[in-house]
């Protein structure tokens, strides 16, 4: 006998969504495959990698991210022109931190003013994240892209509670893309993606973010979501389900012990920054091979080494 | 891939003779195609035929067991592509590198180190399971770094491609069950006869998938069924293709030739990028390796990727929940704080690690929340202020205070107001968000 190839080929494809504007502007989604599958079909466009930068001092994160990003000083700005220079992320993330009503409860207008000045410093894409409350996120969100019309923006993102306002203001009325967030479930990304729709909504407005967890936390839920997603929107041809993934997998990588505790709290484990980043590429690469086509990082190591996997993949 | 009916029935002695409890040999034959019956029912059916029809019915990938004693371990014998179809059965094994270019320093360095990283999370203890030496053209030097490595006593791994090279090797590990990589086609028939000789499983490579399938067909001939792939090159890409290809060509296509566990070499295609060998490692978690080599061993790496790893092979249809009841920390007394969590088995051993690590006295209450993390369980109103009330009466924990401080997961601080209510004389206290800040806050509360 000789070797016989089990190829797959799927009827469906993930969409394509354009975000940011001009030679910067990138490109989600395109794949017929299973991702980096490009022996069976169509991979689509590469995997991006953003960068997370915050409307607060980075010194919010740590010491060490504050030394890092130090020529910046205190100005959300001079930090993501910073990073576009230095680091050439795919796009930048600026996470409103600040806004949350339990911290510092920045009005929205200082907020617009910031998400104003980022935008203008800067020619990559943008991703606004906001603070986790969804009722300030949504006026958040409409509010920045009203500002920022023209610009292409990603809202991250708009869920269950408040898609009526984000998905109406930001890709109805003022043009910018939306990333529709739901909690590591299957049916609740599909029905959301369906309520945006019905909302008017295109679907090349839409990208999806299923949720995240970093690895040893609850990671299996994670992957098995975007695999099942994954094969009903290719298998299947399932429309509902065939908008690219974002995933905010800095968000959850630098908030478990393995990356927060010391060397004081465990001496045996080394160099805590080291193990930060770690963490945060190990979840990205899972994100990456499970289905995420944008994931967004915060250590520069982290991107460029994510770059370097993506390159190397694909 | 079982038999049909048919050709079950052609394997048995067609008589008719009702002992197995059947009225034909045609109509037992339906029912053992369908697996209602064992085929043992009969007892006119050769051992020839029984060994026909078991191979015929094995499963498409197989498991092979490598390692002897405390180091022994099982890879291979996946019957799914995803997890969520049924389950992942055998964790890739974690390998560490080492050959006979090294200084004696480094090795030195790298044992240290692959001892150091031991360390047990959620009831499973973690360590490198195995060591790989590979033959460089030092002959001595090869000896004398396996004879050192082989007292770690993991899953002896050694490359060699050079078989009068490689038997001397074998020879100092005997009876280990170890794996001998570096067949190919120049050297196949040689590193057959050692595997066999030795009990080892062997590891083949090829440029291409075609090439490798036939080194299979080779082995499997010669009656060595104990494979493992080679997947890997320098290329990270084709290495992935090949991986899943071999994979999916088994499991998928039902052909067992391509039914050997697989091993990558995430050191050698990182090419000294640290960070870069942690991401490919974890892809490979994924997709689909059996052993994944690492350069060598630390926390930074180690931490993300067992923990993925352990993530991944749990059972998807076995819920992973603890006994709600009251555990009990360090003798606590009358005065000690109750802490509350849920009974999904992650969040609790994480916390009670950590109220461990305190080495302070307490009380940690578990009711019945599903079997959810904290956040998950509290989303489906499975942790509110009513269960948390309810367990605190059953519980009967009431009776064993004069103090009663009830301390809350900081991620529900918003639950705080709601078990006020529900439990007054009691004191709420809001604890921090992470566990790991258990022990700081459970001395500064003393
Ligand atoms: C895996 C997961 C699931 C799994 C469940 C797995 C399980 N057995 O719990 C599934 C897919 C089933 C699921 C379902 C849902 N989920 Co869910 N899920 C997650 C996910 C990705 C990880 C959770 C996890 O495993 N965490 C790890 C454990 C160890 O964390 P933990 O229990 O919180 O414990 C930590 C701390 O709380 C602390 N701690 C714990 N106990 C104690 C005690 C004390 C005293 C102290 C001081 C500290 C402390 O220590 C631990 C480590 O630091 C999170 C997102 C995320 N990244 O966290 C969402 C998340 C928790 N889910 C969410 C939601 C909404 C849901 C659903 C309600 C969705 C829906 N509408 O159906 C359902 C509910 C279940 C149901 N069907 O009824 C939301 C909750 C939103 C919110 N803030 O309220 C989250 C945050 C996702 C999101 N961003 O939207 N989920
Ligand atoms: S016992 Fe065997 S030989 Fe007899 S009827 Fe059954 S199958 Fe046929």
């Amino acid at each position: 006998m000789a070797y016989k190839k089990t190829a797959k080929k799927y009827s469906g494809k993930i969409s394509q969504v354009t975000v940011g504007t001009g030679e910067k502007a990138i490109t989600l989604g395109g794949k017929n495959v299973l991702p980096f599958y490009k022996f069976d079909g169509e991979a689509g466009n590469k995997p991006k990698v953003g960068i997370e930068i915050m409307d607060e001092s980075p010194s919010e994160w740590s010491g060490e991210f504050a030394e890092l990003y130090s020529e910046a000083g205190n100005d959300t700005a001079a930090w993501a022109k910073l990073v576009e220079e230095k680091y050439a992320p795919d796009f930048i993330c600026l996470r409103f931190e600040g806004a949350d009503p339990n911290g510092k409860n920045k009005s929205v207008e200082e907020c617009v003013e910031v998400a104003k000045k980022v935008a203008d410093s800067i020619t990559v894409p943008l991703v606004v994240a906001g603070s986790k409350n969804n009722d300030k996120d949504a006026e958040l969100f409409k509010n920045v892209a009203e500002a920022l019309q023209g610009k292409n923006i990603l809202l991250l993102a708009a869920k269950e509670e408040n898609y009526k306002t984000v998905g109406a203001a930001g890709a109805l009325a003022y043009g910018q893309k939306v990333a529709a967030e739901s909690s590591v479930d299957i049916n609740l990304a599909k029905q959301l993606n369906i309520l945006m729709s019905q909302l008017g909504v295109k679907k090349e407005d839409i990208v999806m973010n299923v949720g995240c967890a970093a690895v040893g936390y609850g990671y299996e839920y994670v992957s098995s979501t975007m695999d099942r997603i994954l094969l009903a929107a290719l298998g299947q041809n399932d429309e509902s389900l065939q908008m690219p993934i974002i995933t905010a997998v800095s968000f959850d990588s630098w908030s478990v012990k393995e990356s927060l505790a010391t060397e004081a709290d465990e001496p045996q484990w080394g160099n805590q920054m080291e193990r930060g980043i770690h963490m945060e590429v190990s979840t990205a690469a899972a994100c990456l091979v499970s289905g995420s086509d944008a994931v967004v990082v915060r250590h520069p190591k982290s991107l460029e080494t994510m770059k370097k996997f993506v390159n190397s993949m694909m | 891939m079982g038999l049909t009916g048919i050709e079950i029935f052609k394997l048995t002695p067609r008589t008719n003779c009702k002992e197995c409890g059947f009225p034909t040999c045609m109509a037992f034959s339906m029912k053992v195609a369908s697996g209602a019956v064992e085929i043992e029912k009969c007892p006119h059916i050769s051992d020839e035929a029984k060994a026909k029809l078991s191979e015929a019915t094995a499963p498409p990938m197989k498991t092979i067991t490598v390692g002897k004693g405390s180091s022994e371990k099982k890879i291979g014998g996946e019957t799914v592509l995803f997890r969520h179809e049924k389950t992942l059965v055998n964790k890739p094994l974690i390998a560490v590198q080492f050959c006979d270019c090294i200084s004696d320093e480094r090795l030195e360095e790298k044992i240290s180190n692959i001892k150091k990283v031991s360390y047990d999370r959620i009831g499973e203890h973690m360590q490198a399971e195995g060591a790989i030496v590979k033959y460089c053209g030092d002959k001595d030097k090869f000896l004398k770094v396996l004879g050192n490595v082989k007292d770690l006593e993991l899953v002896n791994i050694l490359y060699c491609s050079d078989a009068a090279v490689a038997k001397e090797g074998l020879e100092l590990v005997k009876d280990t069950n170890p794996v001998l990589l570096g067949a190919n086609s120049e050297n196949i028939n040689e590193m057959i006869s050692l595997a066999k000789e030795y009990k080892a499983t062997l590891g083949i490579e090829a440029g291409t998938i075609e090439e490798l399938y036939s080194l299979a067909e080779t082995a499997e001939k010669a009656g060595q069924k104990e494979l493992i792939f080679n997947v890997g090159g320098k290329d990270i890409a084709k290495t992935f293709e090949t991986a899943v290809e071999t994979r999916r060509a088994a499991l998928v296509g039902g052909d067992r030739t391509m039914g050997y566990p697989s091993i990558v070499f995430a050191n050698t295609l990182s090419d000294g990028d640290d960070y870069l060998q942690t991401a490919l490692a974890s892809a490979f978690v994924l997709k689909y390796a059996s052993i994944i080599v690492l350069d060598d061993m630390s926390y930074q790496t180690a931490l993300p990727l067992f923990g993925l790893r352990q993530n991944i092979f749990t059972d998807p249809q076995k819920p992973m929940r603890v006994e709600p009841k009251i555990y009990e920390f360090a003798n606590p007394k009358s005065d000690s704080p109750v802490l509350v969590t849920v009974d999904f088995a992650l969040t609790y051993f994480v916390v009670s690690g950590e109220i461990e690590r305190s080495k302070m006295p307490a009380w940690l209450m578990i009711p019945d929340s599903g079997g959810y993390s904290v956040l998950t369980s509290w989303a489906a109103g499975k942790f509110s202020g009513s269960v948390i009330r309810q367990m605190v009466k059953d519980s009967g924990i009431e009776e064993k205070l004069t103090v009663k401080r009830l301390v809350i997961p900081g991620k529900v601080a918003v639950l705080k107001g709601d078990i006020e209510e529900e439990l007054p004389g009691w004191e709420i206290i809001v604890g921090p968000d992470e566990a790991m800040q258990i022990p700081k806050f459970l001395n500064e509360l003393a």
